[in-house]
């Protein structure tokens, strides 16, 4: 099967999440299937971050749930350190989950309402341990503390009483009870106005360096994601474009559509250059129906026919800069050329 | 009664050369159970024609209210709208409804964030299109329908001949939005107000929009008010900027001018706090403390002195009045504005007498305080030396 290379894909021993050859369709009325995450593959190591770009659709949260098998995935292989997700069944998966925490977009819907902030931070604590509550509060009361929100004064209040900003607080706190070894953050701080978001970034950024969290962080904000991101991966339609750390990304963007993002950012810079080329113009294809060989061909200005029929593999163009195109916009790697023909 | 846009109103105007738009201390205080709430608190400022004024603030901060309120959107029973709107020379601020139905569409219309709430999802797209064409101008079936057509085809809308078609569900969001910008543009308004006309979309669709958007202006020379909370969507497109604060505009200049000499505490906490491109990763942000004022019992003097690291005694005492910058047009309302001496003086003082520290401190949720306040981190401490710093280096 077609899927997109794995040569941006580092020794085993180094990465704490490995992901493999990742499919996950959705069949839908009529027969038909939505291609939502075709052969992508990446890995994360211990202490990264690594954001998750791309446009509305492209795959960004069924990525990330697919981690935590929600839904297990159709193929591929998901790999938490030695242990192979896909191969757990129900009872070990849910185990395991304690590994895995997820932050979701929307914190107050996410929370609970009917529930106190002390028993909800302590939910995971309540299910896998410790059993005894005055040591969890302890671990709670913490934890609160650590995300800027005042134990004693939360414990017994409920969502609703608090703001946006500080109920993505309250479940970052509940996310980290556990000592996950990798969380998965979707859209965190895209529902938040511009300053509750920089200091979300903020906290999460210190939490990191505390705890060495290791975070999957989604967003379409392509500016936020460089700034919180070790290493960025970005998808187009089901399929992984283009992986880089994240300064030698937003620098040389080599394939065409990271290009066409970075162009389209709104700059708070009145001096700076607006793209008004068309090459935007383009509409983003259905998911039912994928173009063949790249996806992005059909919006593509440099796609030809090889484009229609190969689909690209994922090859080094530069330190840890990978992409996925036949006509990349930075010369590659001529070593990893010659190893991809043979 | 007269109707705005008459031919003698309009040789009038011609002659005294008065902006489009002249807005003068308007205020919308809408009643509520709680109390009055301030949405819009005096504001003024005049639009030229052809220009386009960018509105940027946080959440809350008004821009909705004041661009419906201009438009006279805000009628009900407990809305108080006072102060004055002239438009093309005509007051609007006691105009009813019925009165303003003329004007809505034809002379100022108004395109809306969310696409799905301005179309009606039941109804498809060139009917919604010819109704509005032929309820205003009055143009016949079949012609309407060829104009509906043309006007899809203006907002780039491929195949426009099948897409009239469709209903609104049948399209993707950015096709949506343009067929609400279609819809807007349909009569031929000289006022365009975009409420956040972007902010739902992917960053290439709005890209696009705002491409067509500019390009629609220019070719019909309209006047444009486009409110965001997105500085970077203003810092391209716009000939002017107002900032807005609770209700109140903080700070106004043409677009250069703002982010080359920004004067206001606010405008530049809101600049400072947004993650840039340009920036290396993992740069550390200046989280503006807190979140914004209650809107029904403001805090006494600068609304913004609870936030403001600069704050002193006298911006809690006394409220600061919009005055004039040294470039011409750009205006603040600020006793320690940005780049002043007065300004890092008040900075050292509060960093000397700790109270940066207690600032950042202060909404943080203590044992002995109600809720209602805000909680903020323990790290914007180190925000607003960041600050400091970032001042003392420039
Ligand atoms: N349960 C489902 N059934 C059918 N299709 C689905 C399902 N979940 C997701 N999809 C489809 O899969 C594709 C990928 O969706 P996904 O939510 O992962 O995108 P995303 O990148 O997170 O987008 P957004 O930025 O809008 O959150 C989309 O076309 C979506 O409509
Ligand atoms: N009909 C109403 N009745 C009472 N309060 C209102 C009403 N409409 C708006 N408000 C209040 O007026 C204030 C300003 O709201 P507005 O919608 O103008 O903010 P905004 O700057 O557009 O924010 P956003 O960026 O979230 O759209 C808010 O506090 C809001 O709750
Ligand atoms: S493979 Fe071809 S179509 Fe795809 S991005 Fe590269 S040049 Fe464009
Ligand atoms: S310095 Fe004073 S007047 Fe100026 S913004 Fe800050 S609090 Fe308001
Ligand atoms: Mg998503
Ligand atoms: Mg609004």
């Amino acid at each position: 099967m077609a899927g997109s290379g794995k040569a941006h894909l580092r020794p085993e021993g180094e990465t704490v999440l490995r992901v493999e050859d990742l499919n996950v369709e959705f069949p839908v009325g009529h027969n038909r299937t939505v291609y939502a995450v075709s052969g992508i593959s990446f890995d994360i190591a211990a202490g990264e971050t690594l954001g998750l770009v791309g446009e509305s659709g492209c795959g960004k949260s069924t990525t990330g749930r697919a981690i935590l098998q929600l839904p297990r995935p159709t193929s591929g292989s998901v790999k938490l350190k030695q242990t192979d997700l896909m191969a757990l069944d129900g009872e070990a998966m849910r185990a395991t989950r304690t590994d895995l925490q997820m932050i979701f977009q929307d914190p107050i819907s996410s929370l609970n309402p009917r529930r106190m902030i002390g028993e909800i931070v302590a939910e995971p604590l309540a299910v896998w341990g410790p059993f005894d509550e005055d040591e969890q509060w302890k671990i709670v009361a913490n934890m609160l503390d650590a995300v800027g929100i005042d134990p004693g004064v939360a414990r017994y209040k409920r969502p609703h009483e608090f703001s946006g900003g500080q109920c993505q607080r309250i479940s970052i706190a509940r996310a980290l009870v556990m000592e996950p070894e990798l969380i998965i953050c979707d859209e965190p701080v895209s529902a938040l106005d511009v300053s509750v978001q920089a200091q979300i970034l903020n906290m999460l950024e210190d939490l990191k360096a505390q705890y060495g969290l290791t975070l999957v962080f989604i967003a379409h904000d392509l500016a936020v994601v460089k700034n919180i991101s070790d290493r960025v991966a970005v998808m187009y339609l089901g399929k992984m474009c283009e992986v880089s750390e994240s300064d030698e990304l937003y620098a040389n963007p080599a394939h065409p559509y990271t290009s066409l993002l970075l162009g389209s950012i709104p700059v708070p810079d009145p001096t700076a250059d607006l793209d008004d080329t068309v090459m935007a113009e383009g509409e983003l294809p259905s998911p039912l129906a994928p173009p063949s060989g790249c996806r992005f061909r059909t919006r593509c200005p440099l796609a030809d026919e090889i484009c229609e029929r190969v689909e690209p593999q994922m090859r080094r163009v530069n330190d840890d800069h990978y992409v996925a195109c036949h006509h990349p916009l930075v010369d590659a790697d001529p070593a990893t050329e010659v190893s991809l023909t043979n | 009664m007269t109707v705005v846009g008459s031919d003698t109103e309009r040789l009038t105007r011609a002659d005294n050369a008065e902006p489009l738009l002249v807005v003068k201390d308007l205020k919308t205080h809408f009643k509520i159970d709680a109390g009055i709430v301030k949405a819009v608190d005096g504001v003024s400022f005049e639009l030229e024609r052809g220009k386009t004024l960018g509105i940027v603030g946080e959440s809350g901060s008004g821009k909705t209210v004041l661009s419906r309120s201009v438009m006279r959107l805000n009628i009900a029973s407990n809305v108080i709208n006072t102060g004055s709107i002239r438009y093309d020379g005509v007051e609007l601020i006691d105009k009813s409804s019925k009165q303003m139905q003329k004007l809505w569409g034809v002379e100022m219309a108004m395109v809306f964030q969310d696409p799905m709430t301005s179309l009606n999802p039941v109804v498809r797209v060139g009917r919604q299109l010819t109704e509005h064409l032929r309820y205003h101008l009055g143009v016949g079936k079949a012609e309407s329908r060829a104009n509906a057509i043309e006007l899809l085809r203006s907002v780039k809308i491929p195949e426009p001949e099948s897409r009239i078609d469709n209903y609104p569900h049948e399209m993707s969001g950015g096709m949506r939005q343009r067929v609400c910008i279609a819809i807007a543009l349909a009569c031929g308004p000289k006022m365009l107000f975009a409420d956040e006309p972007t902010t739902a979309l992917d960053v290439t669709v709005q890209h696009q929009i705002l491409n067509l958007l500019a390009t629609q202006q220019q070719d019909r020379f309209m006047t444009m008010i486009m409110v965001t909370h997105d500085l970077g969507v203003v810092a391209g497109r716009t000939d002017e900027i107002a900032v807005m604060y609770a209700g109140k505009v903080v700070e106004k200049a043409p677009t250069p001018s703002l982010f080359a000499d920004m004067r206001h505490p606010y405008t530049q906490a809101l600049l400072w706090s947004i993650p840039k491109v340009s920036q290396p990763k993992h740069t550390r942000l200046s989280a503006i403390a807190g979140r914004p004022p209650d809107l029904i019992n403001p805090p006494s003097g600068c609304s913004f002195s609870p936030r403001c690291p600069y704050a002193q005694d006298k911006c809690r005492e006394e409220e600061p009045p919009l005055v004039a910058a040294s470039t011409p047009g750009h205006e603040f309302a600020c006793w320690y504005p940005v780049g002043s001496p007065e300004n890092q003086e008040a900075y050292d003082r509060n960093l000397a007498a700790g109270v940066a520290v207690t600032l950042a401190a202060e909404g943080r949720i203590t044992a002995t305080e109600e809720l209602t306040s805000d909680i903020i981190a323990a790290d914007l401490i180190n925000d607003v030396i960041d600050i400091s710093n970032d001042e003392v280096g420039n």
